[in-house]
């Protein structure tokens, strides 16, 4: 029992077990695998966007850009879609990667180069970019109809069972896994966060790996751009306003932390699905919208507070047998 | 003669008697008297780690002595918090002021005792006012409105002065003010402690600059291993004896220092200067030598070495290595090179806390440990194996988080982490530095071993015994430039005391 209270990540699975107890108490069917599987299924896009966010904030910044980055790369692929409706879909996956990848660029090199503070950076751009998609759809929404069928097919589609938006999802963890635990740039935005001046010391370059993680949180916005887009088979100015919070949340609530150095890839991942159980189980048992609003923040502050608890300063060792242990 | 007969008659405004204070494995200061008299200023001098620090900490009621009292006008106190130290009188003034920068002068001065009108809310009038008059004591022609920020650290000394005379203080603690200081700014600080002397204040100053010891002081205490050795009238004693009383004990015979063959010059500087931090810094290191850089703290030793390394430019100067011309733009570039740097403060810039130990020791090998692209765990636990047992590292496991460990094994971690790049040269700051007996013994005995397989070692230290131990060379700093060279043969600690405080050899 000590060490799960020690891992905050099987904290987090049991945290999820008991919620999902307490729904089935109320609304057996919930647990269904089926249902199970489209709850995933909805929380993907979530998922995605909370690993890129999880980069940045271990670099010890922050990304509140990205749902406007995602509206931005949605708009642009469903203009595409809609004014060449022969394009290849993957085409326009590839163009809405690279057009989020170059808004992370914008706030990356503005965090490095100008050696702004972060939150002011992505608070500015996150404006700029709402702005641009405005600018870009003269204010008009792109309808379903606009768009073609292959366009909206693709996150549903399935594959053995499952569509294609949650391996999608599956994928995007996979690689950042990999990017996270086994490549030199992974390290990097540890020792970043963790210790920025030994960082300098060790040779790695603080701006350029805070770069590369904006970097990646714009892609993996870009790409969710595309998803949200056809998925809900809407493009406007508005969509997804307000997700960034939902999405530093996620990562507060798996246990990332916003002092930097200290999170994982399963953290994030959990973190996005537990805000996917609240938000897909309190409808069903009739807790109005404002409850739930309540309770998902009371849910980030106590996941907070465990976090603070456990990121607390153990104290020195002193005595030689305590340092064996 | 005739002031000693008179200081002798006069009560002291603050006695120590018998005080001794402790810290896990450290005796920090141990039976210790000191009193201060009204009018007087007496200077303290001592190595560093001669227990300074933790006397002005115990006047102040931030540590609370394990033996001994204080007394103040002959009546026994207690400082439990540094708010009752400043009640009882006691106020010190920091090398780098602790004030308010954001606040103006006059709010800084009356911060926690302001004057208040009959509302109950503050009375700017008077503060303003009252702050004006209390400047004009200090010596100091300032408009008490403008903001602190705005002043350079000798006003702000000025400002503290003057908040030490808001709150009547009869016991002022000077520790180290003029080591910021420009020398135009020396001088007005000394016409404030004679201001202050004529106010009857009893001033206690710290100081490693043996001029202006003389100049202003009027008896000395000296401190060694945290006993006081001796104290008495200026008048009385000479700069040579001072120097004898602060370093006087038998150094070397601890140290593992191996007899190494000198080989060839590996790193050459000639030329290195910054606009304001050092300049004309030439010298050789060759290959299985400790070349040893001893200094006063702010001397220009780090500074130097960060920018040797490419953490900041030098306006000037080239490096050559193995004969090579290079160019170091960053760390990254000088730890390809072969020279690493391991730095002073471990906290802040050594270890990765939140990282596991191997991790740690990887950090800025991982080139070598990666293929196409991706890093080998394998490897790193390899790597890290090998140069942690290297250094007799305490550890359950290489997998734990490197914040678990004590300090002395935290440096081990850093060091192996240096280590693992296979250096050519290899810079230590303040290695042995807080932490334990033990630990220390293992570095240096590392250290020479380093020599002795033929690397070259650039060790910084502000520790006399250390630097006699295991220099085969050293140079002194002192205000950014080198000050002396001494081969290990006629190595003194007086030599080196002097060099770095700047004291003319006695005719």
């Amino acid at each position: 029992m000590a060490n799960i209270l020690k891992n905050r990540e099987l904290l987090l699975v049991a945290a999820i077990a008991v919620l999902l107890v307490l729904i089935t108490w109320r609304f057996p069917a919930f647990v269904a695998p089926s249902n199970l599987a489209r709850v995933y299924n909805d929380t993907s896009i979530l998922i995605i966007l909370a690993l890129g966010q999880m980069a940045v904030i271990l670099t010890r910044c922050i990304d509140l850009s990205m749902a406007a980055n995602l509206a931005l790369s949605g708009m642009m692929a469903a203009m595409l879609n809609a004014a060449y409706p022969g394009l290849p879909i993957p085409l326009i996956i590839l163009a809405a990667v690279m057009l989020g990848t170059l808004l992370g660029m914008i706030n990356g090199a503005l965090v490095w180069k100008l050696d702004i503070p972060p939150i002011v950076v992505t608070l500015g751009t996150l404006t700029i970019y709402r702005g641009l998609i405005f600018l870009l759809s003269d204010g008009k929404w792109i309808n379903a109809h606009q768009m073609s069928d292959a366009f909206k097919a693709l996150p549903r589609d399935e594959l053995a069972g499952f569509p294609v938006l949650s391996w999608l999802s599956l994928v995007m963890i996979g690689l950042v896994f990999l990017v996270m635990s086994r490549t030199a740039l992974g390290r990097a935005f540890y020792a970043v966060g963790g210790n920025p001046h030994a960082a300098v010391y060790t040779g790695i370059d603080v701006g350029r790996t805070r770069f590369f993680a904006y970097c990646l949180s714009g892609a993996l916005a870009g790409l969710s751009g595309y998803l949200w887009v056809s998925r809900y088979a809407v493009a406007y100015v508005d969509i997804a306003l307000g997700f960034e919070l939902d999405i530093i949340a996620a990562c507060v609530i798996g246990g990332i932390s916003i002092a930097g150095g200290i999170g994982t890839v399963a953290g994030a991942v959990l973190g996005a699905l537990f805000l996917g159980v609240i938000k897909n189980a309190l409808p069903v048992i009739n807790i109005s919208p404002f409850a739930q609003m309540a309770i998902s923040g009371m849910v980030i502050i106590i996941a907070v507070a465990v976090n603070a608890r456990a990121e607390r300063r153990k104290g020195r060792v002193i005595l030689r047998k305590a340092e064996a242990v | 003669m005739l002031q000693d007969t008179l200081t002798s008659r006069m009560k002291p405004a603050i006695a120590l008697e018998g005080i001794s204070k402790s810290f896990p494995g450290v005796k920090a200061l141990s039976d210790v008297s000191l009193s201060l008299y009204p009018g007087s200023v007496t200077a303290l001098v001592g190595e560093n780690g001669a227990g300074k620090s933790t006397l002005v900490k115990i006047l102040t009621g931030i540590y609370q002595p394990d033996e001994g009292t204080i007394c103040v006008a002959d009546k026994e106190v207690h400082f439990p918090t540094a708010l009752a130290a400043a009640r009882a009188g006691v106020t010190a003034i920091h090398q780098e002021t602790v004030l308010f920068d954001e606040l103006s002068v006059a709010e800084n001065i009356f911060l926690g005792h302001a004057p208040r009108n009959r509302f109950g809310l503050i009375d700017w009038k008077k503060l303003n006012a009252d702050a004006r008059a209390l400047l004009a004591r200090a010596g100091a022609d300032l408009d008490p409105t403008i903001r602190l920020r705005d002043l350079g650290i000798a006003r702000k000394h000025l400002v503290a002065i003057a908040r030490a005379l808001s709150i009547d203080a009869q016991v002022v603690i000077m520790d180290e003010p003029t080591a910021a200081l420009s020398h135009k700014e020396i001088h007005e600080l000394y016409a404030l402690v004679e201001r202050l002397k004529a106010e009857g204040k009893a001033i206690l100053f710290i100081s490693h600059k043996f001029d202006e010891i003389f100049r202003i002081a009027d008896r000395y205490t000296v401190f060694r291993d945290g006993t006081m050795v001796d104290e008495g009238l200026i008048a009385d004693v000479s700069q040579d004896e001072l120097v004898r009383l602060m370093v006087g004990r038998a150094v070397g015979s601890v140290y593992p220092k191996k007899d190494v063959a000198i080989g060839e010059p590996v790193l050459t500087v000639s030329g290195y200067r910054h606009p304001t931090e050092f300049e004309d810094i030439n010298f050789e290191l060759r290959r299985g030598e400790i070349l040893g850089f001893y200094g006063l703290v702010g001397a220009g030793r780090s500074e130097f070495m960060q920018s040797l390394i490419g953490v900041t430019r030098p306006s000037a100067g080239a490096v050559r290595l193995d004969g090579e011309i290079l160019v170091i733009r960053s760390p990254s570039e000088a730890i390809r090179a072969g020279i690493v740097y391991v730095p002073e403060e471990r906290g802040r810039q050594g270890a990765i806390i939140g990282l596991p130990i191997f991790q740690n020791v990887t950090l800025p090998s991982l080139s070598r440990t990666s293929r196409s692209g991706f890093l080998k765990l394998a490897n790193e636990f390899a790597i890290a194996r090998e140069y942690t047992s290297r250094l007799d590292l305490r550890a359950a496991s290489l997998d734990q988080d490197v914040g678990t460990l004590s300090g002395g094994n935290q440096q081990k971690v850093v060091i192996a982490k240096w280590l693992a790049t296979r250096p050519k040269v290899i810079i230590l700051d303040e290695p042995t530095k807080g932490i334990d007996i033990g630990s220390k013994a293992a570095v240096h005995a590392f250290m020479s071993e380093l020599a002795a397989e033929g690397l070259s070692v650039i060790m910084v230290s502000s520790e006399i015994p250390e630097i006699m131990g295991m220099s085969d060379r050293v140079i002194v700093m002192r205000e950014g430039r080198i000050a002396g060279r001494f081969e290990r043969a006629d190595l003194t600690a007086e030599k080196l005391v002097r060099a770095a405080a700047g004291i003319q050899e006695a005719a």
